[in-house]
């Protein structure tokens, strides 16, 4: 229904812009003028023969009108009504009419789900600073002086308050002891005011170094532009590090930076941007995309292959119409980078979908996975993912292997059209998180859904 | 009545030795968690107070050591942090009670004389 509704909201704009009557659309594509207003008003569903009818109508792909560019939003939406229905009783916003809303207001919509991010990231800094008063042992000592000082000034004073008769000696000794302590406490508060005010800077819009890392890379589109064909003697990874904006990024974040930006120039040098676009150009209308195919005309690893098709831009001039999706992982699950795009965009925070290939790769090291996959609740887009799981840095004897597992997300749109459809057992159904999922008996599930139904 | 005082803050150590002193108390003091068992067996004292954060060793474990050896000797805990997990900590090391940096010397005379044994002899202040 929730695509239905935005498809209806789209057929609408379109028709507009294209100055189309109604009724002479509705005329086209064998309907009723009435039947079509109730479709564009999303109080009807539609899909099949009747959208490819409409979509031909309106000379547009079928996509133009099936997918918005509002998937993160919507799902940032869901997020934001199922937190609130949780948190506060007695709301039930109306997340069975959430696409409707984005498609009538998508100013409202990008600001609620803005605002949703922008809690979730406090919510953890609150955490992390919670965990930090805890277990931070520099300001647990830094406390445990600050208050030992404060005791010895309290009880010193509440002596000399209402000790009754004190030989002068003691008193003496007591204001000394006061005096003493009180430049100690002063000391103290100043060195913990210090501290947690240079920790504080660290701590401010983002919430880790790899929120900081990956948000400066999304806003590059995860492209490199500096590093493509640049010279490694030029000091290419100098001129990144010199940018205003990496030097805005806390210190964690910029030597991970360091680190993605040194990775993505081997990337670059092994597989240079010019070639790696013509083979991705000659294969692709014809015979799709097969990263195997190009690795080893590069002579690259599969998990570097994997790795730097996702940094090739999608341009109008270039081979991809559409950007790749990646996604990696460590040897724990935990989630590395991750790349979204239209359709599948992987939850900034919290757990991921433990269906995906990236998982089922990393459960058998070093054997290529090709997967499709569709989205549960999101229609019938689909994805053809590539994953393998391979192991980093230097290997030894009798030394822990460090394995990480990467996944390529590849549009189904982008490949030619297969003439057999896949039977629906060959398409495996995921989702991003566990609570936007709204899978049914799904047996990966960890936690419920907030919604309660298909999208 | 004879309290071992164990903090290795001195400034407090000798405020509440003077305050412990007036209201009666013998007080005997200690400022070093590696010896501190060695100090309660030396001096056998009716009460101990007894700082968590203590160098070389802490406050938990000479009480966890204390209660091992069959002590039943009141310990009236120090600590500059309130909270549940070290109020936690302190009962299953075998605290008799606890009390929260910074406090009153009204607070601690107050929570010493609770724990003094009733069979103990009484000295006046």
């Amino acid at each position: 229904m929730a695509r239905s509704a935005l498809t209806g909201t789209r057929i609408r704009e379109r028709r507009l812009l294209a100055g189309i009557k109604q009724a002479a659309l509705a005329q086209q594509v064998g309907i009723s003028p009435a039947y079509l207003n109730l479709i564009e008003h999303n109080r009807r569903k539609i899909g099949g023969k009747l959208l490819v009818a409409l979509a031909r109508g309106l000379h547009v792909d079928v996509a133009t009108l099936t997918e918005g560019a509002q998937t993160a939003v919507i799902d940032a939406l869901r997020e934001a009504g199922g937190a609130q229905a949780r948190d506060i009783a007695g709301s039930a916003p109306e997340l069975d009419r959430l696409e409707d809303f984005a498609g009538r207001f998508p100013g409202w919509a990008d600001l609620i789900a803005a605002q949703r991010l922008r809690i979730t990231a406090l919510e953890r800094n609150v955490a992390a600073l919670t965990d930090r008063l805890a277990h931070d042992p520099y300001l647990s000592q830094a406390l445990h002086e600050v208050l030992s000082m404060v005791t010895a000034v309290r009880a010193t004073a509440g002596i000399l308050a209402n000790g009754g008769e004190i030989e002068r000696d003691w008193q003496l000794r007591f204001h000394r002891n006061i005096y003493e302590d009180s430049q100690r406490l002063a000391q103290g508060a100043q060195a913990l005011v210090s501290y947690l005010d240079s920790e504080g800077k660290e701590a401010v819009a983002l919430s880790t170094p790899l929120d900081e890392l990956e948000g400066w890379l999304a806003a590059r589109d995860y492209h490199l532009a500096e590093l493509e064909g640049a010279d490694p003697a030029g000091a290419p990874l100098e001129t990144v590090m010199a940018r205003e904006d990496v030097r805005a990024l806390g210190g964690a974040a910029q030597s991970l930076l360091r680190a993605v930006a040194a990775q993505y120039l081997s990337d670059a040098q092994a597989m240079p941007l010019a070639p790696l676009s013509a083979q991705i150009a000659a294969h692709l209308p014809r015979d799709g995309l097969d990263p195997a195919q190009i690795c080893a005309a590069f002579g690259t690893s599969l998990a570097q292959g994997l790795r730097r098709l996702a940094a090739v831009p999608a341009t109008d001039q270039g081979p991809l119409a559409q950007p790749l999706g990646f996604v990696s992982c460590d040897g724990s699950g935990t989630v590395l980078r991750r790349k979204g795009i239209e359709g599948f965009a992987p939850p900034r925070f919290g757990p991921t979908c433990p269906l995906w290939p990236l998982y089922g790769a990393l459960q058998r090291p070093m054997q290529p996975l090709r997967q499709r996959v569709a989205l549960a609740g999101q229609g019938e887009r689909r994805f053809v993912a590539f994953a393998i799981c391979a192991p980093q840095g230097v290997q030894g004897f009798n030394r822990a292997t460090v394995w990480e597992a990467v996944m390529l997300l590849v549009p189904e749109d982008l490949l030619p059209a297969d003439p057999a459809q896949p039977r629906r057992d060959e398409v495996l159904e995921v989702g991003t998180t566990c609570r936007l999922c709204p899978k049914a008996d799904c047996a990966a599930r960890r936690e419920p859904s907030v919604i309660s139904g298909p999208l | 009545m004879r309290v071992l005082l164990i903090e290795d803050e001195p400034n407090i150590t000798e405020a509440l030795r003077f305050v412990l002193s007036r209201d009666g108390w013998l007080v005997d003091t200690h400022a070093d968690g590696a010896t501190a068992l060695r100090a309660i067996a030396d001096k056998a004292p009716q009460v101990i107070v007894l700082d968590v954060m203590l160098p070389n060793r802490s406050g938990f474990e000479i009480l966890r050591d204390l209660r091992a050896q069959g002590s039943s000797v009141p310990v009236l805990m120090l600590t500059a942090r309130g909270q549940q997990r070290d109020r936690d900590l302190a009962q299953a090391a075998g605290a008799t009670a606890f009390m929260t940096k910074p406090f009153s010397n009204a607070d601690i005379v107050a929570a010493l004389r609770a724990l003094r044994p009733s069979d103990a002899p009484r000295v006046s202040p």
